[in-house]
């Protein structure tokens, strides 16, 4: 990754915007939503930088395949990280066919991820157990915003022509500003690949800067659509492109590509976002989406995170996964956790 | 442990790997084991036993027999008596044998690893992913070289019974890298695992056992040194393979001087790990972990040595140092576990005395502050840096978790400072240029160069050192080299000598004869012997046929410099040296008559013998230059998307020792030989016909050799040979001369351990048989594995 001069670390340093709240006492439930500030204001693009930038693929691939085996969580740190994964997923439906009704059942689960009975079996009842947010389309913002009202659970809203961002660029801009007067506190952008494709560093950074500006106060997620940027180093370049000119987020994914997130391409995001927090003391999040749906992979992902970029980003505010049938799978370890037996699917209520 | 509690702290927490099993076998077996000599297990007849400890908590594992030297010698007749049997079932059969052992190994990996652990004190993640893993590897690989050995090496027999010394910081893995290979090609074996890890040895002979292995192919002796030196020793061992320390490897050198086994040594390392301005960064600093922090650095071909481009050193230092503080150092059979214990006590003072002494130096030692065990030796992962290369902490080995580091400017300087090591076993490159981690690659002196990777291992890539990292190599086709040796030749009836009074005198002058005066030939001039003395050439009836220059110890060193200021050949293309070849050939032909002359003067043999020997000569000169670009290295079938080129390298400056027969041949096939694969060469000619080579200086004039690729100094070899042979600045020697001083050429090389040919009485079947001219091409070589992974 870049070569950095400078770095600001403060290791006691909290996440700004830091939510306490995500999991906590049942007495307390707020009612307000929390406030979502912008965490990074992006800094001017320097191409020096961006030119510096290498990653090696297969040094990244076996580190990625080495992590795996290099920690373990068993019995209870198990349950824990991952009730910590449930706490980090941005609960998703992006389909033609969503509907309110579809929307309102999401938002349902999303409030009430694990069953009661599960978490008194594992002892952890006394929590309020939520998801980081709920993805939709812009249409969907309406429905999710009722369904979720006083659980502070944000709502995400796809745009800029999501997935694949070649509709016209004003109406790209409308479309965010639209979604954020509806109430989305999330906007999960997509990127123009071409952009990366010729190396228009430029055009790539003025364009998400513009994506920014319209966010307002909304929290910026960039979707770099990894699977056709290809190499690593493109998705090294572009991870940092967007950083600079203001994502909150950086997001592998519409989950729409043939290749969705994968834990090598998150390492090569990760390592951007850990050398743009050394030279600007800003702190990126970042959300690998598509492809992960088993609780094993969510487990990964939280390691990788420890590991490189530190356990401060293992909160939503700076780690989601984006994801729809994953929450099934953990659902199931958890109640195997509780219960010693392997459980079944329908046993959990669908979101 | 609070659930809630967790969640905020995000702790991995307690992840033990369950040792129930081990426990159970041990308890099983008494905690107390004999040796496994001739399929069973045997105690001595007055047994004396030591202790093998868990080196992570200091508890007893269990007592082991100390290996007497009856023991040896019972365990060395069982191999004797297995081995003819075993070579002659034929390949196939000893395949499925290996095939057993390795589905063994499978069935019993995870058993294995926990014994591993508690054995060694290394985490179970790497004896679990790394060590067993590849034990199986070994022995599938050499499953199929068993298979493949009767119809792919018809002309190589095995050695017989190969001793076998193995070191405790890769126990069982040392184990199959020696093991398999040696039965694979009809060798019995006879084993000592070290002291200090013989538990997974001992439970591999259970394994032999269950797999119905021929009693005695595979013989287990324990105990430390001084077993290890019977084993050595003993006279019906014609194969030693040692992997430890470059002390113990000299040793082993002297002691089998006399007997002169084949010996294959795998010794230490400083290994230099290259980062470059254009790397990444971040990618290096993971290798960095594998590189010193696996086994807890101790490895022998560790990434010891840190060497970093200037430009970003503070950079990638800083780097290094944050990732030193989330290493995990602890108990080793935990599966979150980085680093575990270090073997012994002694081990962990040594490197606690090496980093005082790195302060000293003035380094700056970082340790991260990490929880370290109170039992057992830990001892946290350390950085040193601000050395410079007159460091002690920079030249010799630490065999510890502790990295020490040094800047370059250039990549040409990295290679330099890289290189100025006694050491050459492994290195590791990174950077994202290809053209220059390719040129790094060729430009270090090291059996084993991974580019952007390091620590990978495979059984079909060689692995081995050069210069005092030890010779042979282990894994791949070129490790079967080393398990197996060429046919003997049928001998060719010996023309009888002839009598005194059958030789005829030839002297004749004719008119027109200048005086000549056969110089010495030192970086492509006729010089005259530093001392200013000569010899007579003699021919057989005691005439003096002419004089030679009586070259001494400084006449040898001015030829060694010589040698050294001719290094491009070593860049030569490989259709240069081969045109410089057949040039040499074409220079011979015109003046055949006249060298044919010379040797009928000197050995007074018939001028038809003596015109053969001429002609056989240019024969040779033009198979070595048909050779010169065809002796092709391999490309190792390793894993997807790594290429592992096997190179084949010239050993670099090697003295050569002519034979007294085939005074004129002797040296041109040695010297073509080694010049074609780009050596350059300290000749020492024939004692009695030292008038062909000096002859010969001329060829070399006017054939477009380099000044300094061959240098020729003859005189007596009692006063020469030791010189070239004790010469540091020579890589090898190839010595034909009198077998009265093999044993003191194999003592004498100890000192830089070099790579020794002894020709011995071999040369009359070579220059009646012409295709087995392989074994000069093989000895003419290095070979240097480099890794190379691909992808973008």
């Amino acid at each position: 990754m870049a070569k950095l001069k400078k770095t600001h670390f403060s290791e006691t340093h909290t996440p700004a915007g830091f939510n306490p709240s995500t999991i906590d006492s049942r007495e307390s439930t707020p009612d307000k939503l929390v406030p979502i500030r912008a965490q990074n204001p992006g800094i001017e693009l320097d191409h020096g930088l961006i030119a510096e930038i290498q990653a090696n693929p297969t040094a990244i691939i076996h580190r990625t395949n080495t992590l795996k085996n290099r920690r373990s969580v068993k019995s209870h740190w198990q349950t824990a990280w991952l009730l910590k994964a449930v706490t980090l997923m941005d609960l998703t439906t992006l389909a033609g066919d969503d509907t309110s009704g579809r929307v309102t059942r999401l938002a349902a689960k999303a409030q009430n991820p694990v069953s009661m009975e599960i978490l008194q079996k594992l002892k952890v009842e006394k929590c309020t157990l939520k998801v980081g947010a709920v993805c939709v389309y812009h249409e969907m913002i309406a429905p999710a915003l009722d369904a979720l009202k006083g659980s502070s659970i944000p709502v995400a809203a796809v745009s800029t022509g999501f997935p694949a961002g070649l509709t016209p660029f004003d109406l790209r801009l409308a479309e965010i500003r639209e979604s954020v007067s509806c109430g989305a506190q999330e906007i999960d952008v997509v990127i123009s690949r071409r952009h990366v494709l010729t190396e228009n560093w430029e055009e790539l950074y003025d364009e998400i800067k513009l994506f920014k500006e319209a966010c307002n106060s909304a929290k910026l997620k960039v979707i770099l659509a990894t699977g056709e940027l290809v190499t690593m180093r493109n998705i090294g370049k572009a991870s940092m492109v967007a950083m600079m000119a203001g994502a909150d987020f950086i997001k592998t994914s519409t989950g729409k590509e043939p290749v969705n997130a994968t834990l090598p391409v998150s390492l090569v995001m990760i390592r951007a976002i850990r050398s743009y927090f050394e030279l600007t003391g800003n702190r990126v999040g970042f959300k690998p989406a598509g492809g992960i749906s088993k609780a094993k992979e969510s487990l990964q992902y939280l390691m990788l995170i420890k590991e490189e970029l530190g356990t401060q980003w293992l909160f939503p505010d700076l780690f989601r996964f984006g994801a729809s049938s994953l929450l099934n799978d953990i659902e199931r370890q958890l109640e195997h956790q509780a219960t010693g037996r392997y459980s079944a699917s329908y046993r959990h209520p669908q979101g | 442990m609070n659930v809630m509690n967790i969640f905020e702290s995000m702790d991995y927490g307690p992840s033990p790997e369950s040792r129930t099993e081990a426990d159970q076998w041990l308890e099983n077996k008494g905690k107390k084991f004999g040796h496994y000599i001739a399929g069973e297990y045997r105690q001595s007849t007055k047994p004396k036993y030591f202790t093998t400890y868990n080196p992570a908590t200091g508890e007893e594992l269990a007592q082991i027999a100390f290996g007497t030297k009856g023991d040896v010698d019972k365990a060395v007749n069982a191999a004797v008596k297995a081995q003819k049997k075993w070579y002659k079932i034929g390949g196939y059969q000893r395949a499925k044998y290996l095939y057993a052992i390795a589905r063994s190994i499978q069935k019993h990996a995870r058993f294995l690893a926990v014994l591993e652990t508690l054995d060694n004190g290394k985490p179970i993640r790497e004896t679990r992913d790394l060590d067993i893993p590849l034990v199986a590897r070994h022995f599938y690989f050499h499953a199929g070289m068993a298979q493949l050995g009767d119809t792919e090496l018809p002309d190589r027999i095995p050695h017989g019974v190969c001793g076998q010394i193995i070191p405790w910081n890769f126990p069982l893995l040392m184990l199959a890298w020696k093991v398999a290979p040696a039965i694979a090609l009809g060798n019995t074996v006879v084993l000592k695992p070290s002291e200090h890890t013989p538990l997974s040895a001992l439970f591999f002979a259970e394994i032999l056992s269950q797999v119905n292995l021929p009693a005695g192919v595979v013989n287990i002796v324990t105990g430390d040194g001084i077993t290890g030196e019977h084993i050595v020793k003993h006279t019906d061992i014609h194969k030693i393979a040692f992997t430890g320390s470059t002390s113990v490897g000299k040793r082993i050198r002297h002691l089998t001087a006399e007997d002169n086994k084949s010996l294959t040594l795998e010794l230490g390392g400083k290994s230099p790990f290259i980062v470059c301005s254009d790397a990444d960064l971040d990618s290096a600093v993971e290798g960095i972990v594998d590189a010193i922090w696996l086994n807890q650095g101790e490895v022998c071909c560790a990434g010891s040595r840190l060497l970093v481009q200037e430009s970003i050193a503070d950079t990638f230092l800083a780097k290094v140092r944050k990732r030193m503080n989330d290493l995990r150092v602890g108990s080793p059979l935990d599966k979150s576990t980085d680093i575990g214990s270090i073997i012994s006590r002694k081990q962990r003072n040594h490197i606690s005395e090496m980093v005082a002494l790195g302060k000293e130096e003035k380094g700056t030692v970082y340790q991260p502050q990490l929880p370290l065990p109170h039992n057992g030796f830990f001892y946290p992962p350390t950085l040193v840096t601000g050395l410079t290369p007159s460091s002690v902490l920079m030249r010799e080995e630490i065999f510890g978790p502790v990295l020490v580091s040094m800047t370059f400017r250039t990549h040409r300087e990295a290679i330099s400072l890289a290189n100025n090591s006694k050491y050459g076993l492994a290195a590791s490159v990174w950077s994202e240029n290809i053209n220059m981690a390719l040129e790094i690659a060729h430009e270090l002196q090291c059996g084993v160069v991974w580019i952007n990777s390091t620590n990978t291992f495979d059984a079909a890539a060689g692995f081995g050192g050069y210069k005092e990292s030890g010779f042979g190599r282990e894994g791949g086709w070129e490790g079967i080299d080393y398990y197996t040796k060429p046919k003997p030749p049928k001998l060719p009836v010996q023309a009888k000598a002839k009598s005194k009074s059958e030789l005829v005198y030839k002297k004749e002058i004719p008119e027109s004869q200048i005086d000549q005066t056969p110089k010495l030939y030192i970086g492509g001039r006729k010089v005259r012997p530093d001392g200013g003395y000569s010899l007579n050439v003699l021919n057989p009836l005691g005439e003096i046929v002419d004089t030679v220059g009586k070259g001494n110890r400084k006449d040898i060193r001015n030829a060694v410099e010589a040698a050294k200021s001719a290094s491009s050949w070593k860049h030569a293309s490989a259709y240069n040296r081969s045109q410089v070849l057949y040039f040499l050939a074409e220079n011979l032909a015109m003046r055949e008559k006249e060298f044919a002359r010379r040797i009928e003067l000197q050995t007074m043999c018939d001028s038809g013998v003596a015109l053969h020997e001429v002609r056989t000569s240019i024969e040779t000169l033009f198979y070595f230059a048909s050779w010169a670009d065809k002796f092709e290295g391999k490309i190792h079938q390793v894993a997807a998307k790594k290429t592992v080129m096997a190179l084949n390298e010239p050993l670099g400056i090697v003295g050569v020792v002519c034979p007294n027969q085939y005074s004129l041949w002797g040296f041109v096939v040695m010297m073509a030989s080694l010049v074609s694969m780009g050596n350059r060469c300290v000749v020492i000619p024939s004692e009695t016909g030292p008038l062909s080579s000096t002859d010969f200086s001329q060829i070399l004039d006017t054939s477009d050799v380099p000044a300094g690729v061959v240098n020729l100094i003859t005189g007596n070899h009692d006063d020469l040979v030791k010189t070239v042979v004790e010469h540091d600045d020579i890589d090898a020697i190839w010595f034909a001369g009198c077998s009265t001083q093999n044993a003191m050429v194999n003592k004498m090389s100890v000192g830089n351990l070099k790579r020794i040919w002894l020709l011995e009485n071999n040369l009359n079947c070579w220059y009646n048989q012409k295709s087995s001219y392989y074994e000069f091409l093989k000895h003419s070589v290095e070979i240097k594995n480099i890794w190379i992974p691909f992808g973008e």
